[in-house]
């Protein structure tokens, strides 16, 4: 762990940098014990479960099956070959689908909406501060209770969406938001946006209170239509700033679960591949099955951010902003 | 009380050569100033001796012993950092205190040696302030009480004087003089890239240049003997005069250097030099003349009195008699 | 002012309306709805149409839903607690201590906190019954490090490099070991920046919901997310909504105090994870 160090058999006691470098050690030690108890041995075990035919009630009575909850197949006495498995599984890749499409389209309005508010945010006027405070709300809010209080809302009898929506005239009739599979995804969608797209807003808020203002000023001193402004310099510059924001939201986004599960419980437009996979886990006592889709989605996860890392050169740690 | 002794000291960052090799003493009670301009690695020179980074190669010895891998605490010394560094939630009291009472020192002897370290830097009725509300000047000398109730055996400054406005490191400087007689037997090493710093504090004054010892010596060794281009240009202002090409090949060398004092007005024709007045400035006390001789850059003149030669007049350049520094192509002095 | 000025200037106050409105409008209809008695509640009322507190009266105190609240409080402190105190010297040897190796660190303690969190599930529900902690408190302690561990440790590091170097090295030539410039010079000057990570980290651990699911059985051992989610009614048709908004107030009016309060605080720490991270 020391840095470079050339050392003589004379030399007693231990430099500055042996003294750090052990004391680092020691103080580096007990979070990552803990961070190998509560993520990587139980990240292996459930691989190794996604392996095997354990199940819920019996947690060391399973063994090794192989690939068998991702792909098996039997030859029919016909001569008919019949697959079985996560990756022939039409719920699973539905809920694949279900993920993917959420999280594209949430972290795209998201993105764009934060962008928005932020660049209302870094104007001067009076009142900047209530409206700070004020989207700082939803974000504040529990998912649960987000979700709760938008079901009622999105309540097909006597919710306010439904009824200020029929007075404006915008719906001839009031809809089941949650409960429809046409409209289980926008009413997903709708509260995660409401909920998240503060968080994007300050992280873009942020990035453009980087910018120096005196930029802004040359601009302006150029007469240099806004527009132009925001799309060739404000953009630019926020940026690096903006990808790392969008791929943490799109991690957030992939593994959505607790939104799905209270607003819309057991609807097949929006089951998400974390909704599935516990549900096969701890509803189906389907254990192994569930472990490998929990699995699958993980491999997922870490190849769009190797993919993301390799490909955009994002600098994740900040080290080379020093 | 310390004698420094540095035996080819060696600095590298993986593949960076920072110190390349460094041979030098410094006697006990010595005030020596390094110096040079920035990246020369005089910093870091510093901060191999204080411990705070660790020698690539070679040996530092404090007093005989072999400090290579002593931690800072426990080499006898204090230092003085640029930005003061005071700890911004500790009175100044506690940061005067702090060293003591991380050495498990009696209260009595720790009450009486910051109450003397203030007395001595008149900040006594500063003790229960914070940092913030003291000003620039203030805090430096708190820094500097911090490292006075160390009782170090070597005290080590790192640019002490850069965060100061003018006249308040003009009156600083006087306060570390006036600290260095006070404090005889303590070794003070004191790192600056202002050369007027150094020819007024040092002792001695080393040079450094590329990781390398470029020359050692008194300021006025440095002054009237500096064995390189380098240093002749570096030590001393305005800027020794330099003469290349022809100018320098009439007296047999390869860059002739002058100082601005060392050169006389003489009517056009006369000097050794001839040439128009291109600039000049009047600094009161007396003034400089920049004289057009064809070379690459005009020649400064210094002289006393109030300027009385008119801008565009064409005058003669006549050097005092042995006050030229003549230098060979490899930059060192020819005899 | 010009009449194209004047437009742009009222399009923009409309902008900043909308925003506020579409913010706050939800939360202020949970807090009518929680205040209108049964019959009021199946019709649409934009203002609070009575200050009625049957709602607050069943959530409060005939159901477990209080002690849900203590759950929460107790496992949420203890989580921040304990990653606090990992953090703060871990985030140290992270932030100043050159070594081989931190870079990969960083980027590690970066990835697990943007885990999956369905993917350590089986896993840890086998670690939760391993330990016998399976409907405790403690099972929820235990998993909410993952997520919150992390956090703190990177946010911290952040806050930690931005301390100036020279202040250390100070102490260190006062003899000051990693400990003592830990604890003494440090500490004191990361006190803000301990208090927003600490709410960040307690919000996340109060809003949790997967794990909580997961790994209680009993309604006395719920969290507060986890018994809004399955508050029923009288029938399995019903949903008691007036009571379930009662709730949501009564759990959200602390968190969004406390935001408010720490706002600064928490923009600050927000983007120190995600900007300059």
């Amino acid at each position: 762990m020391t840095t470079t160090s050339l050392e003589h058999g004379k030399d007693r006691g231990a430099s500055l940098q042996q003294q750090r470098a052990r004391a680092a050690f020691w103080f580096l030690a007990p979070m990552l014990v803990a961070l190998f108890c509560v993520a990587a041995w139980p990240l292996l075990r459930t691989i190794y479960f996604s392996f095997t035919n354990t199940s819920l009630d019996n947690l060391y009575g399973g063994h090794l099956i192989g690939f068998g909850n991702y792909l098996r197949w039997r030859t029919m006495p016909s001569g008919a070959v019949r697959y079985y498995g996560t990756l022939v599984d039409p719920d699973w890749w539905n809920a694949v689908w279900n993920t993917v499409r959420f999280a594209i389209v949430s972290v795209s309005f998201e993105t764009v909406l934060g962008m928005i508010v932020a660049l209302v945010l870094n104007a001067e006027f009076k009142g900047r501060g209530l409206v700070r405070a004020a989207i700082l709300i939803p974000w504040a809010i529990p998912t649960i209770v987000s979700a709760k209080m938008w079901a009622w809302m999105l309540n097909d009898q006597y919710g306010i969406i439904n009824d200020l929506a029929v007075k404006l005239h915008l719906l001839d009739h009031k809809l089941a938001w949650t409960a429809s599979t046409d409209t289980a995804m926008i009413a997903v969608l709708i509260v995660d946006i409401w909920k998240t797209t503060p968080f994007m807003a300050l992280l873009c808020l942020a990035g453009l209170q980087m910018i120096p203002r005196d930029i802004y000023e040359a601009t302006k001193i150029d007469g240099i239509n806004p527009i132009r402004v925001f799309f060739k310099v404000t953009l630019p510059l926020v940026r690096p700033a903006l990808m790392v924001a969008v791929i943490f939201r799109m991690l957030d986004a992939l593994r959505i679960f607790d939104l799905v599960y209270v607003l819309t419980p057991n609807s097949s437009a929006t089951k998400t591949m974390s909704v599935i996979s516990r549900e096969n886990m701890f509803d189906f006592a389907h254990f192994a099955y569930g472990a490998a889709q929990s699995t699958l989605l993980f491999t997922m996860l870490a190849i769009f951010v190797l993919l993301f890392v390799w490909i955009g050169k994002v600098d994740l740690t900040g080290e080379t902003n020093r | 009380m310390a004698n420094i002794v540095l035996k080819n000291v060696k600095k590298s960052y993986g593949a960076v050569d920072v110190i390349k090799g460094i041979d030098l003493e410094i006697k006990s009670g010595e005030f020596m100033v390094f110096v040079g301009p920035s990246g020369c690695g005089k910093s870091t020179l510093l901060r191999l001796i204080s411990g705070l980074e660790q020698i690539t190669a070679g040996d530092l010895v404090f007093d005989g012993e072999r400090v290579n891998n002593v931690i800072p605490s426990k080499r006898g010394i204090a230092m003085v950092f640029q930005s003061y560094a005071l700890y911004p939630h500790m009175k100044v009291y506690d940061n005067m205190a702090f060293g003591m009472k991380l050495a498990k020192s009696s209260k009595e002897e720790m009450d009486a040696r910051v109450r003397k370290a203030a007395e001595m830097l008149q900040i006594s009725h500063l003790l229960d302030r914070l940092p913030k509300q003291l000003s620039g000047g203030q805090r430096q000398r708190v820094a500097i009480g911090r490292a006075i109730v160390r009782d170090p055996r070597v005290f080590l400054f790192d640019e002490p004087l850069s965060n100061l406005d003018a006249a308040l490191r003009v009156a600083t400087r006087l306060e570390i003089a006036k600290l260095h007689h006070d404090m005889e037997d303590v070794t003070m090493i004191y790192v600056t890239h202002d050369q007027v710093e150094a020819m007024t504090l040092a002792d001695r004054i080393c040079v450094l240049r590329d990781g390398k010892v470029e020359q050692v010596g008194t300021p006025s060794e440095l002054y009237d003997h500096p064995n390189s281009v380098f240093v002749a240009g570096f030590i001393g202002s305005p800027k020794m005069n330099f003469l290349t090409g022809e100018f320098a090949k009439a007296q047999n060398c390869a860059t002739l250097g002058v100082r601005s004092e060392h050169l006389q007005i003489v009517p056009d024709g006369q000097g050794m030099w001839n040439g128009k007045v291109v600039h000049a400035e009047d600094l009161g006390s007396d003034h400089f003349l920049f004289v057009d001789v064809g070379s690459d850059e005009p020649l400064i003149v210094r002289l006393a009195g109030k300027l009385d030669t008119k801008l565009g007049a064409r005058v003669g350049v006549q050097p005092l008699e042995g006050q030229m520094h003549r230098f060979g192509p490899d930059d060192r002095p020819l005899a | 002012m010009t009449a194209q000025a004047l437009i742009g200037k009222i399009l923009f106050y409309i902008l900043v309306f909308i925003i506020v409105v579409v913010s706050v409008f939800p939360f202020y209809y949970a807090i009518v709805t929680s205040f209108a008695s049964g019959s009021q509640l199946f019709q649409i009322n934009y203002w609070p149409p009575s200050l009625d507190l049957t709602n607050y009266n069943t959530v409060l105190f005939a159901r477990n839903f209080p002690r849900s609240v203590l759950n929460s409080l107790f496992i949420a402190t203890t989580t921040v607690v304990f990653a606090l105190f990992l953090a703060v010297t871990a985030s140290y040897a992270l932030a100043r201590v050159r070594f081989r190796g931190r870079g990969l660190l960083l980027v590690t303690i970066l990835a697990v906190s943007m885990f999956p969190q369905i993917a350590v599930l089986a896993g840890l529900y086998e670690l939760v019954r391993f330990l016998g902690l399976y409907n405790t408190p403690w099972a929820m302690i235990l998993s909410y490090t993952i997520f919150t561990l992390p956090f703190t440790v990177w946010v911290l590091t952040t806050f930690m490099r931005d301390l100036p170097i020279e202040i250390e090295e100070a102490a260190i030539v006062d003899g000051a070991t990693p400990w003592v410039i830990i604890t003494q010079v440090f500490l004191p000057l990361l006190w803000p920046a301990l208090v927003t990570t600490g709410l960040l980290a307690f919000i996340g651990a109060w809003n949790e919901f997967l794990f909580a699911l997961t790994f209680t059985i009993q309604e006395t051992q719920r969290t507060v997310p986890v018994a809004i989610a399955l508050l029923s009614g009288a029938s399995v048709q019903e949903i008691p909504w007036g009571p379930i908004m009662a709730a949501s107030v009564v759990v959200t009016v602390p968190l969004v105090v406390l935001v408010l309060i720490f706002q600064r605080k928490i923009v600050a720490g927000l983007t120190a994870g995600g900007v300059k991270g």
